[in-house]
């Protein structure tokens, strides 16, 4: 049974029926899914979503598939961390990570978005799904395709690392280099979802692949007992997730799962590529589009597609945003890893780098409840860190030879006789 | 066919008339359907209608003069 009404214009309000269409024909403006909430809430309870399957299917009624899914059973509900360690380094009382690095089955939050866009393109009857993806969204989409059954293709830039294309092309998709710039690389995909009667899940499937993101922020409330947390980090690159993130919260309020939403909601860039936090931190509507350059690929986005929304949410929710450098987000991936045990992509470093800034700001309250989003996996990232966490110390395979290293480093420990 | 651009201008060139320019070059049907200016940026939502090669070359001629031409998606490679 569906709740979807069909599509609405985010901008004037058309009203579109429920197909794979992304921009308004009238204004221009990105369409949303619609839902009936009045149906919602008559049909779900609390109790209803406790006993079902650890999975983000089980908040079904509010993502936009009209059946069962066909792909990512086991796709989300991944852990929301207390982190005690990090709470006495950071000097807070009450710290959280949602943990996305742990997703399956690709290790980010783009399987949540690509499990509803593929489960959606087979609704559609679309033969074959596509992105342009430069990381996490490659891998989920050449994942989840697989695992369905689907053909895929993915596009990226000719010149990308192998490394980042090994992660993509194990799975049996048609991966395709293209030579050109960013803007003509950009404009080609455009072009060829226009052409290609194929499922791009982040153009012409977008406004239901988008709406995948809302169950991480479904998955916080619940997992802290039905309440909102005080402040929420989130990464921005496109700026989409933190737009569903608060349109999670506010849709729980809607059909009376919770009674307030009172959170500040904290956007996070790198420096090198910060084109929403510029504007909030000048005050401004319109977002700059700038030229990445940054550590941070995952978040790189120099035009984000939704920065204008993101931007809205954080000055809605009287949070604010911040940035940090590249040093910044390798010291916070290691503080992460070191205190409480989650290696994070270099966007984990962004969030929570940024969440030490403004708690030291003081915009966010130390006695208050917080929630550092963690999206994606480190193992996806590790040259970030090459040269910038040490090296092992070489010794020869002779006992007397590690004896005589403790040793050095002043170290004591107790031994067997 | 119809494609459909943000056009983004820099400061200095936010008072320069491209789209007639490019209307009178090439055959395309330029239609603005949005636009705003400030001091610090110019940003038009352009529809070009005509044939493929023509709107080829009349986005290469915004792209020439200095203007960024994206996709009405905005940037797509997440």
């Amino acid at each position: 049974m569906s709740y979807v009404k069909g599509l609405k214009c985010r901008e004037c309000g058309k009203e579109y029926p429920k197909e794979a269409l992304h921009v308004c024909e009238l204004c221009f403006g990105p369409l949303e899914v619609d839902y009936n909430y009045e149906k919602i809430k008559q049909s779900v309870t609390r109790e209803i979503i406790s006993k079902r399957p650890p999975n983000m299917w089980r908040y079904k009624e509010l993502l936009p598939i009209d059946g069962e899914p066909a792909v990512g059973f086991d796709v989300g509900f991944t852990p929301l961390v207390r982190a005690r360690n990090l709470e006495k380094v950071l000097g807070v009382n009450e710290l959280y990570l949602k943990n996305d690095a742990v997703n399956h089955p690709t290790l980010s939050f783009k399987d949540r978005v690509v499990a509803v866009a593929i489960s959606k393109a087979k609704e559609f009857d679309f033969k074959v799904v596509a992105c342009a993806s430069t990381g996490n969204l490659a891998n989920s989409v050449a994942a989840n395709a697989a695992a369905c059954g689907m053909e895929s293709y993915v596009f990226i830039p000719a010149d990308l690392e192998q490394t980042k294309i090994l992660g993509t092309l194990v799975y049996g998709t048609n991966v395709i280099g293209i030579q050109g710039n960013y803007d003509e690389v950009n404009r080609l995909c455009s072009e060829i979802a226009g052409k290609y009667g194929w499922a791009f899940v982040n153009i012409n499937i977008r406004p239901y692949y988008a709406e995948g993101s809302k169950a991480y922020g479904y998955e916080i409330v619940e997992q802290l007992g039905w309440r909102v947390p005080k402040h929420i980090i989130v990464p921005m690159a496109g700026g989409s997730l933190i737009t569903k993130i608060w349109k999670s919260f506010k849709e729980f309020q809607k059909i009376g799962l919770i009674d307030k939403v009172d959170t500040k909601v904290f956007g996070a860039q790198a420096t090198g590529c910060a084109p929403i936090i510029t504007a909030i931190k000048e005050g401004t509507e319109l977002i700059r589009p700038v030229r990445p350059k940054t550590i941070a690929k995952s978040l790189a986005i120099g035009n984000p597609a939704d920065g204008y929304y993101s931007a809205k949410v954080m000055r809605e929710s009287n949070g604010w945003g911040e940035d940090v450098s590249d040093d910044e987000i390798i010291d916070a991936m290691k503080l992460l890893a070191e205190t409480e045990g989650i290696f994070t992509e270099t966007a984990g470093g962004v969030t929570l780098g940024v969440a030490k800034k403004l708690i030291e700001q003081g915009r966010i309250a130390r006695n208050e409840s917080i929630v550092v989003s963690i999206t994606g996996n480190g193992l996806k990232t590790q040259e970030a860190l090459v040269g910038k966490i040490g090296a092992p110390r070489i010794i020869n395979a002779k006992l007397s030879e590690f004896d005589e290293l403790i040793a050095k480093e002043g170290k004591v420990y107790a031994v067997r006789m | 066919m119809k494609k459909r651009f943000y056009l983004t201008y820099p400061p200095e060139l936010i008072t320069e008339p491209f789209i007639y320019e490019a209307g009178k070059r090439y055959k395309v049907v330029t239609n603005v359907r949005q636009a705003s200016a400030s001091n610090k940026l110019g940003l038009v939502a352009l529809e070009l209608e005509g044939e493929e090669s023509e709107i080829e070359k009349a986005v290469k001629f915004f792209i020439d003069k200095g203007i960024k031409v994206e996709p009405i998606e905005l940037d797509i490679v997440e």
